[in-house]
């Protein structure tokens, strides 16, 4: 190959490599910045800036929902399966909200109780048909069931018991 | 010379260049066509609803490709752009420019499809996480190469410097790609995967988006080489092959 083509390709890969350096570099920096959200544990070990207004994130620890009286105020739970975060909102809820289900609320700390402004639901990358999932809950009882030693009556699963817990 | 490479300094000759396309783009249209059309009625019609989202999670086989095209359209952008300024191969710059357009159009429409299933799926149009932000950013460099290309006078230099913009973006294209798995995001983590992991989407459900990434596919082909056509028709113009051509199009 000609040198002036040569030069030109080695001119390139550099600034290819430079401008890859330079992100690379800049994400890093920027890594906390970065995060859409805090976990449980991140709150937990510090890290969330729990004095101001933040994101948290995780699943809606099941059999935590609970209605405050007769308003559209809601109080839950959010775990990443490590650490439970309490929380609590007034407004409505997307439709995705469920036990299990991801969430990813705009807040802050009070008393110890993330109270959120606004509550986002996540979608997990799972895509399947109702009866795929429905196959894959009853499946799921019915290990739990035998894993138990006991093949009586297994409760029956919603659909919401399914991988879109994976997190 | 082996048979390829003699095939690619055959294709940098412009009038080579100009019937290979003239013969072969009815053929991207039409099958391109013929799949989208396909897909779309079996994704739409014949697939099962989601078990979560119903029937708002088919929004998926106009996102998901358009998605896949935008950052392909920007790789193929690149690479011929590096080719462009290493061996400053005509062609090169042609297909790189023609391709922009195109592009920012996917990366536009992957926006939009995505925002509205965003509304009824998560609650929201839009938030600035990871993957939504840099997808935005791809928009905003092709418009910085199409802008760029548009702004110097000599149209081999405008080709250059786009060129060199399109390499330098092409280190947003990994980040788009992997900001689901290194940060915390609200989007998803991919549910088609080619090399490592497991595909989260039910085999029912794949095939019609499988079928509307080829379709894509074709239709940019189709899309570019007409775009390139317009391009080495305007850089020839002078010359006798495009007043040959223009003469029997005038007399047919």
């Amino acid at each position: 190959m000609n040198p002036a083509r040569q030069r030109r390709i080695w001119m390139i890969l550099l600034i290819l490599l430079g401008a890859g350096v330079a992100t690379a570099l800049a994400l890093t920096a920027l890594q906390q910045n970065i995060q859409h959200f805090f976990s449980p544990s991140d709150i937990a070990q510090g890290k969330a800036p729990v004095e101001r207004t933040f994101r948290l994130g995780g699943l809606v620890e099941e059999g935590s929902i609970e209605r405050v009286g007769e308003g559209l105020t809601v109080r839950f739970v959010v775990t990443d399966r490590f650490r439970l975060q309490p929380a609590e909102f007034t407004g409505i809820l997307p439709d995705l909200f469920r036990e299990g289900q991801s969430v990813v609320a705009v807040g802050r700390m009070r008393d110890g109780v993330f109270v959120a402004d606004e509550v986002l639901a996540k979608h997990d990358e799972t895509y399947m048909p109702a009866e795929v999932a429905d196959a894959i809950a009853r499946a799921r009882v019915k290990q739990a069931a035998e894993a138990a030693g006991n093949d009586g009556p297994a409760v029956p699963a919603a659909a919401s018991d399914d991988p879109s817990t994976r997190y | 010379m082996n048979a390829l490479t003699l095939w690619f300094h055959r294709m940098g000759s412009p009038p080579t260049f100009y019937a290979f396309a003239e013969r072969w783009r009815p053929w991207f249209l039409w099958s391109g066509l013929l799949l989208t059309v396909v897909a779309l009625a079996w994704g739409l019609f014949f697939t099962p609803a989601d078990y979560l989202q119903g029937d708002s999670y088919r929004i998926i086989y106009i996102h998901v490709p358009s998605a896949w095209m935008g950052q392909f359209v920007f790789a193929v952008m690149a690479v011929s752009g590096f080719v462009a300024l290493v061996w400053r191969i005509k062609l090169a710059e042609i297909v790189s420019l023609a391709s922009a357009p195109i592009g920012a159009t996917f990366t536009a429409i992957a926006l939009a499809t995505g925002s509205l299933w965003g509304r009824p799926t998560w609650g929201t149009y839009w938030v600035w996480d990871a993957r939504l932000t840099s997808t935005l950013i791809l928009l905003f460099l092709y418009f910085g190469v199409i802008g760029l290309s548009r702004a110097i006078e000599d149209r081999r230099k405008a080709a250059r410097a786009a060129a060199l913009l399109a390499i330098v973006g092409l280190v947003n294209i990994p980040i788009i790609q992997y900001s689901v798995y290194w940060w915390n995001t609200l989007h998803q983590p991919s549910s088609v995967r080619l090399f490592r992991g497991e595909t989260t989407i039910d085999p029912s459900m794949l095939w019609p988006l499988l079928l509307m990434a080829v379709a894509t596919k074709l239709y940019y082909a189709w899309s570019l080489l007409g775009r390139a056509q317009a391009m080495v028709l305007e850089q020839e113009s002078g010359k006798d092959w495009v007043r040959q051509l223009a003469t029997a199009d005038r007399n047919a």
